[in-house]
């Protein structure tokens, strides 16, 4: 791996972040950063600041104290709609457009930079392809006509189609039954390694986490407890970090490539 | 006459009217959709401003329709009488049904759907017209539909404020005793608002249906649908655009020199066509504003809306100057010509002859069967009667509280307020025993109805006059050759006659004026 290429891509100093009529903080003095082709996953139950984190970083809120730096500029600086379609976003059931079809779904951000027509077609079939759906079957279909797996690819294809440098993902997967979820996991992860992109990824689940994220950020009462790759994560003494490993033990059987590197 | 019959004589006519109605209807709803769906945008911006917003128009919407108009009367600019009265009144019922939906139909636009609209790099306007709206569009055409369906109701009304419409129809059916009317109004009318409401229960289902998970219909469906829509509004707004221009050729004369109002009902229209006809005749231009309800030809008078219309002394003396009612008829005819000349600069003409005044009725069985003459005789027998009598009657100072007292009147129960030309089917019917009717009321005879005599003199006198604005009697010289000529020419027997040819026989007013005049050498 080349080291010297690498440069913070999301870059968090002291951030904090409360809601204007509250006093207790969401997150509090959060300092972290993403390099250049990493997965972050932020693990941590619900009410934890993990979606604050992740909305800080497009601007869809703005930090209270402190700077979030993307691409090394800060988030204050940036044109919102600019940085927002530099950065894909996918959250629980996609979050589509139920009156736009797939097609027009998935070239959404194209058609907002104002690609030529055929243009967004090819990269729309590209991105279906990549996504595994197939695009004479799918571009024309409404997000009614698809299953909860399709829509949530569909809503990966979309946050991909301008090739935005940085992915942020909101529990992508979380709406999907057991066997879906596990089979997508494993597609995503190969996706962003193959496209070398950079990706904040929020979840609870922590075999989701290890299963997709090169750092695991485990996060509690808005805090940023450890941030450790996946073999040191499974290592750790926290004793949060050990009740989530603990429950992977618990459902006999369970298999999964992260226990291979126990 | 049968209603078909009916229909095929008065083709013509309830084309114009319909015409009317779907224009203002139109016009009104397009206003308050410009309106309203904006300023539904606005509430969902800026939560504050919701509460008070959607409470106003709420209010709007509860004004009772003809009290809204005789607001709006005497307005600069947005009043007066006819079309542009009636299309504000129309617009501020519709306004509650086209805001309220477009606030919650885009509030219910799916959360997650706009986060990641804005998170996609949207900007506000694009999250609006790409996401917002056409998510909202079913909840919105809904609001309209709603509106739609109100204005065509409240429409009717508008020809209380000479606006036209199909409302025509239904007032001069309910005043003339006449179920061909009523219908030739009411069935368009009911007609009208069951397709306004089915075409955009198409357009809705339209909107909907992309929305509806797992259901996007077969695009010829769609397609189908859509044409249907589009054929059946194009083929209303051509209607809609060949009446007006239609009207503005005939209807809408450039700088009418005379405006004549009247009153809803018979008399009062059948003596403002006379005028209108003689000053017609003397090639003076006229535009009529009849059929107006309530205080409104006054209203109008004042606002300068119209220049003349048919009055009675003792409605003025009472109703307008509120003096206690007096019973000497020169003393009132004096006393209401001095004042309307200081107070309003209005001329009183010479009274034409005749004399409107309350007449108490009572079905003529019931007279003959109890002997009774005069209302003195009727008093003993009132605890057994309910009585019925126009909203009028009720309210003047010379009405129902003053004329119980002065005959020691008790009925059996509070007495029904209704529409005055139904007090003598009420009556004639059985539903009530004793009205206070017009004495010149053409329908007296014909439905056998006895007036009892005022032996204690309680009613003033109401002698027909006409009044005018003194800067059109200055303006038009014509006006005062016709009156004059009109100066006690018209016998009470004369008035009933007109009355009965209207309202009985059918006829129409124009018609029946124009033979008169003829027989007078008018």
């Amino acid at each position: 791996m080349n080291v010297s290429i690498k440069a913070a891509l999301v870059e968090f100093r002291d951030v904090s972040f409360s809601h204007a009529a509250s006093a207790v903080p969401v997150i509090s003095h959060l300092t972290f950063s993403v390099q250049q082709g990493e997965t972050l996953v932020l693990l941590g139950e619900s009410g934890c600041g993990k979606t604050t984190t992740l909305k800080l970083i497009n601007r869809l809120l703005s930090p209270s104290s402190g700077e979030i730096r993307v691409e090394g500029k800060a988030t204050s600086e940036w044109d919102p709609i600019r940085l927002r379609r530099r950065t894909g976003y996918v959250i629980q059931e996609g979050g589509l457009f139920p009156h736009f079809n797939v097609e027009r779904n998935v070239g959404l951000v194209p058609a907002l930079e104002n690609w030529e027509r055929a243009k967004i077609k090819s990269r729309v079939d590209e991105l279906l392809a990549i996504v595994g759906l197939d695009p004479s079957e799918f571009a024309s279909r409404y997000p009614g006509e698809l299953s909860g797996g399709q829509r949530q690819r569909v809503g990966v294809a979309r946050a991909l189609a301008a090739e935005p440098p940085l992915l942020l993902l909101d529990e992508p997967f979380g709406a999907l039954d057991p066997l879906t979820r596990a089979s997508l996991q494993r597609q995503f992860g190969e996706l962003t390694r193959r496209l070398r992109k950079t990706a904040v990824f929020v979840t609870h689940d922590v075999r989701e986490a290890l299963l997709v994220g090169t750092h695991i950020g485990l996060m509690h009462k808005g805090k940023l407890l450890l941030l450790e790759t996946p073999e040191n994560f499974l290592k750790s003494k926290n004793e949060y970090a050990r009740a989530y490993i603990e429950t992977l033990d618990l459902v006999p059987g369970a298999s999964h490539p992260a226990e291979g590197s126990r | 006459m049968s209603f078909w019959q009916f229909l095929q004589q008065n083709w013509p006519e309830l084309l114009q009217h319909l015409r009317e109605h779907l224009w203002l209807v139109f016009i009104s709803t397009l206003i308050a959709v410009a309106i309203g769906l904006p300023t539904g945008i606005l509430l969902t911006r800026k939560k504050f401003l919701r509460s008070p917003v959607l409470g106003i128009a709420n209010v709007m919407q509860t004004i009772p329709s003809l009290a809204l108009f005789g607001f709006l009367i005497p307005l600069p600019f947005i009043g007066g009488i006819g079309a542009r009265t009636a299309i504000v009144a129309l617009v501020l019922y519709s306004l509650l049904p086209i805001i309220r939906n477009t606030v919650t139909g885009i509030l219910g636009v799916d959360p997650n759907v706009r986060e990641a609209a804005v998170a996609m790099g949207m900007t506000g306007g694009q999250v609006l017209w790409q996401v917002e709206l056409p998510l909202a569009m079913a909840v919105i055409i809904t609001g309209v539909r709603v509106a739609l369906v109100i204005a065509i109701g409240v429409t009717t009304i508008a020809a209380a404020v000479g606006a036209g419409g199909l409302g025509v129809f239904i007032f001069r059916g309910i005043r003339q005793f006449d179920n061909n009317l009523l219908l030739a109004g009411a069935v368009p009318a009911a007609l009208l608002a069951l397709t306004a409401d089915f075409v955009l229960g198409l357009v809705e289902q339209h909107f909907s249906v992309t929305r509806k998970r797992g259901a996007a219909p077969a695009s010829g469906r769609r397609k189908l649908t859509l044409g249907v829509v589009t054929a059946i509004i194009a083929a209303v707004v051509t209607g809609v655009y060949v009446g007006s221009r239609d009207s503005r050729s005939h209807g809408f004369v450039p700088t009418p020199r005379v405006v004549v109002g009247s009153k809803d009902f018979t008399e009062s229209a059948l003596l403002a066509e006379i005028v209108a006809q003689m000053l017609e005749a003397r090639g003076v231009m006229v535009e009529r504003k009849f059929e107006l309800g309530g205080n409104l030809p006054h209203e109008g008078l004042l606002a300068g809306k119209i220049d003349i219309y048919p009055e009675y002394t003792g409605t003025s003396y009472t109703a307008i100057l509120k003096h206690a009612p007096i019973t000497d008829p020169r003393a009132v005819y004096e006393q209401v010509k001095q004042e309307y000349a200081e107070k309003f600069k209005v001329a009183v003409s010479e009274p034409l002859g005749f004399d409107n005044t309350f007449a108490i009725l009572v079905r003529g069985a019931e007279a003959r069967r109890l002997k009774l003459k005069t209302i003195s005789d009727a008093a003993p027998y009132a605890r057994n009667w309910r009585a019925g009598f126009g909203q009028d009657f009720m309210s003047r100072a010379d009405g129902y509280p003053g004329f119980a007292k002065a005959y020691g009147l008790k009925f059996a129960e509070q007495p029904r307020e209704m529409d005055l030309s139904l007090t003598y089917i009420a009556l004639a019917s059985g539903q009530v025993d004793l009205i206070a009717g017009n004495s010149t009321e053409g329908r007296i005879a014909k439905l056998d109805l006895v007036q009892l005599e005022d032996d204690r003199h309680y009613f003033p006198p109401y002698e027909a006059v006409y009044l005018i604005r003194e800067d059109s009697l200055a303006r038009v010289a014509t006006l005062n050759e016709v009156l004059t000529k009109l100066a006690h020419s018209i016998s009470t027997e004369e008035m009933r006659q007109l009355n009965y040819e209207v309202d009985a026989n059918k006829r129409g007013q124009a018609e029946v004026v124009r033979e008169w005049l003829k027989k007078k050498g008018l």
